[in-house]
């Protein structure tokens, strides 16, 4: 390589590393930014604003969800294996919506430590398999 | 080596091979879609939880692979083409940016399509979804920087800084559902790790996958052979061929 395509090539590399790393601090500053929703856990510690809407995210817990006779109202427990908090909603759940499956709520906690929410997302894991291959691996019951 | 190199990427003679490779490429290409639509929407399973809405990911995973891909494979182009001046690799750069736009805006729609039914929203500002829409911008970039600067040469080399800098976005889409809460899912197959599909879905998706990089060859041979033309439209070897096709 001659001198001067040696230098453009320094040239190159040092441009692309010097903004990979101011990018680096700009996206380490903005983290919690950058997070789409709170976890159960973040939210028992105190990290979620307390008068603001956020997003909530978690699995929704194996036979907690209840539903209001003669309206879409519908309360569930959210957890991350860890804490537990319980949803309230009134609206139109997702086709993906059912006990078990992750789900990201947007809304704000209540005074009673209930979360109200005014939108329900689901949010689908990244496995694919067809529904034999699905029934054959659930724990066989006894 | 090197004077291979040059030789292999002299225009005239890039023009004449990538001439000859274009019908193989779009017979490879056609056969090739043909093949995995067929496995994708016919052959494979339905999915336990999202029963036939999930087939989209045969358009949508290969798109959003091919959207990085191209970005990736223009940025090293027009690296070459700045550090040796190497006309072809600049062309091969520019010539890229359109179809990786193509690309990009498939998944993006593609996506929000899924996303509607699945999640229950068209689109969220999630990190995964902001960070391919700036990939959208990206390639925009690219392309009307090109075209606002008059001097082909001089253009290409603007083109390819631009390109350079945009590629630590590359990283960020790839790992934001790692490193942040996103409502995207997790990877299904580009990880350390067995891939978590049905194996009778992953083989169209990756058919797919290799149809939509034989796609790429083509359509980025076609386009380079259109520009090579114009940037030389005042050399020896172009006005020959101008001659040889009167007749």
């Amino acid at each position: 390589m001659t001198p001067i395509r040696k230098k453009r090539l320094l040239l190159i590399v040092l441009m692309v590393a010097g903004v990979s790393v101011a990018v680096g601090f700009a996206l380490k500053a903005f983290n919690e930014n950058l997070m789409f929703f709170f976890s159960v856990t973040d939210v028992a510690k105190g990290k979620a604003p307390a008068v603001k809407d956020f997003r909530l995210g978690g699995m929704v817990v194996n036979g907690s969800v209840k539903r209001e006779d003669g309206s879409l109202a519908v309360m569930f427990d959210l957890t991350d294996n860890a804490e537990v908090i319980t949803v309230y909603y009134d609206g139109i759940l997702p086709d993906l919506f059912r006990e078990g499956q992750g789900i990201i709520s947007k809304g704000k906690m209540r005074a009673d430590g209930v979360f109200e929410a005014d939108e329900v997302l689901a949010k689908h894991d990244e496995n694919y398999m067809p529904p034999e291959v699905a029934e054959s691996m659930k724990p066989k019951k006894p | 080596m090197m004077k291979f190199i040059y030789m292999m990427a002299s225009p005239p003679h890039f023009y004449r091979l990538a001439g000859k490779w274009l019908p193989w490429l779009s017979g490879i290409t056609l056969l090739l879609l043909a093949a995995g639509l067929y496995g994708g929407l016919i052959y494979a399973p339905t999915d336990y939880q999202q029963g036939e809405s999930y087939r989209i990911i045969f358009i949508h995973v290969p798109a959003a692979w091919m959207s990085l891909f191209i970005y990736i494979a223009m940025a090293i182009a027009g690296a070459i083409g700045l550090i040796w001046r190497i006309k072809l690799a600049e062309t091969v750069a520019v010539c890229s940016a359109p179809i990786g736009a193509g690309f990009t805006l498939l998944a993006l729609i593609t996506g929000s399509m899924w996303g509607k039914p699945m999640w229950g929203a068209w689109w969220v500002w999630d990190a995964r979804l902001t960070s391919e829409l700036l990939l959208l911008f990206l390639y925009l970039g690219v392309m009307s920087l090109y075209s606002a600067i008059p001097d082909k040469r001089v253009a290409s080399r603007a083109v390819a800084l631009l390109a350079l800098v945009g590629v630590v976005n590359i990283p960020i889409i790839h790992y934001s559902v790692e490193w942040w809460n996103t409502l995207h899912q997790g990877p299904t197959v580009t990880k350390f790790d067995k891939p978590s599909i049905d194996v009778r879905m992953l083989i169209p998706l990756m058919v797919m996958a290799v149809a939509f990089k034989v796609y790429y060859v083509w359509a980025l041979f076609l386009r380079v052979r259109v520009e090579l033309l114009e940037r030389e439209r005042n050399t020896q070897w172009v006005k020959e061929l101008l001659k040889m096709n009167k007749g």
